[in-house]
């Protein structure tokens, strides 16, 4: 008997405990969880946004899948992924879900080949060639058709991919499987596939470590993570057949093409021929219907507001943290996307 | 007749005599309602998993989360290659520190300072070990790699098991010197009487009085070795495909069940992925389990002799 009575105890506690923590959620404090791409980003838009607005926005950086998990749960008022719904998590939520660009990310393919002259060139399908263990030489016929001069060594790639689930794997397979048919018929998208060959890094610092060590290795980083650790990048063709060096301008420009209304939409493998191939939005989640659980008109409205500062003015933070700003289409696909959230059936913005 | 006031035991003794024994079931019974608790929570999670891939996940070689077929195959040969080669490499390490503190020089500065020093290893985290591993031995068994004609990786089981190897020594080490430290005098001090050489001493005095008790600290770092996550994570290489020779498994890439866990876990987005996720999780479990069944089998054998 006294066990069960300590066993009620704790469960009021705990019962005690959580009514506390939904009754902290104040209308001024705002929930987020997902990406940990865009983590770095939000923290400074929220942060400027602190300043001038009785704001407080709390986002728990713990991967998109998780940033999923929360809002389906209902426990954040937005959530963030670097990958849309797929068709499991949008049957599990049940009601319709806004997805939002917040901005745009290039995933850049890193290389450690000594003695070699300027910069790499790559075709789509040679790369995804190399990922399939099929090109195996630096100083094979089908690179060397692509850097004349470039002074390839007799040289074994190694060939580097996140081992952890994540969305920079999410883009780069799903560049692969747009440009290579073997690649979509063998391996696919997702974050986390069955690699046919090479090595395993934990994270971004897990690859860059692994490409820096091992002569000949080829991997694949975020932009801004090669930019600041100052590695070498390929440039990439894209479906013009133009070379195209990784850079914000030319990730931005990925997205300047036609958009669907609902922006739930893959960038790799743009149309744009100024565009960089290897691109994605980064999207702010949250419901259509504004009014679920015990939510107040207040509360939509704060985080409406927010999402719409962050396509706006929150913009200017992208470029010096080596975010790819938003195209002007994608902009205009946002702000449709944001004034057709309501609250009870009425539109918010 | 005078009365025995030591047979009286007060109303407070009492009570101190039944609170003290309901303190030490309550806090036992806790931690196992905790393994069980682990148990099932296993269990139910990965029926979906169970269901949709049955027994064949123990000897599937595929781990291809785009089409939903997993097998454990590569993960568990991974971790099991990897904890018994640290554990083989780390035995002769961990006895010979326990003979030495223990018998040889039990007292003074040198003895306190290699003792506090075992013991600090086992404090250090283990991404710290992960990170040693990744900048300093990997390039050197790189080099070793090329000159035996290996495909140069570097990372691998190979080096994840020398980098667990020294994560573990301690856990056995310091068990070992306290147990040797408390054979009792006499039967040693006999021993010598009898014109016995200190190496004879150890040999048929101490080891066969504290053979189950360093066989015990052995394999609490087996138990160690087959959980550690993080470091070997780094180091091993993160590969599901299994090489055709035992020379390219060996010294090649390759994968353990803790580490595609704490890898994949987070970005397991539909039911069956992270079902199979938690199935490993449960392997793993069972794999303790069995090791440390057959552990205790070999001690009760060698103490019965």
């Amino acid at each position: 008997m006294k066990v069960i009575k300590s066993l009620q105890l704790a469960i009021v506690a705990i019962a005690a405990s959580c009514i506390t923590l939904s009754a902290s959620a104040q209308d001024n404090t705002l929930l987020g969880a997902g990406s940990t791409f865009v983590y770095p980003l939000f923290s400074k838009i929220f942060a400027e946004y602190g300043k001038t607005h009785d704001v407080k926005v709390n986002y728990q950086s713990i991967g998109s899948g998780g940033g999923i998990l929360q809002l389906t749960n209902k426990t954040v008022d937005f959530g963030g992924s670097d990958a849309p719904l797929n068709a499991e998590q949008a049957k599990k939520i049940g009601v319709p879900v806004l997805h939002i660009p917040m901005a745009s990310g290039a995933v850049v393919v890193t290389y450690n080949v000594p003695g070699v002259k300027g910069t790499l060139k790559l075709t789509g399908k040679d790369l995804a060639d190399i990922y399939l263990g099929k090109i195996t030489n630096w100083n094979s016929g089908e690179i060397k058709a692509t850097n004349p001069g470039a002074n390839l060594p007799d040289l074994p790639i190694v060939v580097i991919h996140r081992s952890d689930g994540s969305g920079t794997s999410f883009i780069f397979t799903d560049y692969l499987t747009k440009v290579n048919p073997e690649w979509a018929s063998k391996i696919g998208k997702a974050s986390a596939v069955n690699w046919p060959a090479g090595l395993g890094g934990k994270g971004n610092e897990g690859v860059a470590g692994l490409v820096k060590q091992t002569p000949g290795a080829i991997g694949y980083n975020e932009l801004a993570y090669a930019i600041q650790n100052k590695m070498a990048y390929a440039d990439v063709q894209n479906k013009s057949g133009k070379f195209i060096t990784p850079t914000l301008e030319t990730t931005t420009l990925s997205s300047n093409v036609e958009l669907p209304a609902n922006a739930e939409v893959s960038l790799t493998n743009t149309d744009n021929p100024k565009g960089y191939p290897i691109t994605s939005f980064t999207w702010a989640l949250i419901y259509k219907e504004q009014k679920y659980s015990d939510r107040s008109a207040a509360r939509a409205k704060t985080v409406l507001t927010l999402l719409w500062y962050n396509i706006h003015e929150g913009q200017k933070n992208c470029a010096p943290l080596n975010y790819a700003p938003l195209s002007k289409s994608a902009v205009k696909v946002a702000e449709k996307i944001l004034k057709s959230a309501t609250y009870d059936g009425k539109a918010i913005l | 007749m005078t009365k025995n006031k030591r047979l009286d035991l007060s109303y407070t003794q009492m009570k101190w005599e039944t609170v003290f024994r309901r303190i030490l079931v309550i806090m036992s019974v806790l931690l196992l309602l905790l393994v069980v608790g682990i148990l099932i929570t296993l269990i139910v999670q990965s029926m979906p998993s169970i269901k949709s891939l049955g027994i064949g996940f123990l000897w599937g070689k595929i781990w291809d989360p785009v089409s939903n077929i997993y097998g454990a195959y590569p993960f568990l040969i991974g971790t099991l290659l990897t904890s018994f080669t640290a554990l083989l490499i780390s035995v002769p390490f961990s006895y010979a520190i326990s003979i030495y503190l223990g018998e040889y020089n039990p007292k003074g500065w040198l003895s306190n300072l290699l003792k506090n020093s075992i013991e600090l290893i086992a404090a250090v985290p283990s991404i710290i070990y992960g990170f040693w591993g990744l900048f300093v031995l990997v390039p050197v068994i790189r080099t070793f790699e090329a000159k035996i004609h290996i495909a140069p990786y570097g990372v691998g089981i190979f080096t994840s098991s020398l980098v667990l190897a020294v994560m573990i020594i301690p856990y056995a080490a310091s068990l070992g010197i306290t147990l040797i430290r408390m054979v009792p005098s006499p039967l040693k001090e006999g021993a010598y009487a009898l014109g016995a050489t200190r190496f004879e001493v150890i040999r048929s005095v101490i080891m066969p009085y504290t053979r189950s008790g360093l066989f015990a600290g052995v394999l609490l770092s087996l138990g160690r070795a087959l959980g550690e996550t993080m470091a070997v994570t780094m180091l091993i290489g993160n590969t599901s495909t299994i090489a055709n020779s035992f020379k390219e498994i060996f010294f090649g890439p390759g994968n353990t069940m803790a580490s595609v866990i704490a890898n994949e876990f987070t970005e397991a987005d539909h039911t069956v992925y992270l079902s199979a996720l938690i199935e490993l999780g449960l392997v793993l479990f069972f794999v303790t389990v069995i090791i440390n069944l057959i552990g205790k089998r070999i001690i009760t054998k060698f103490t019965n002799h």
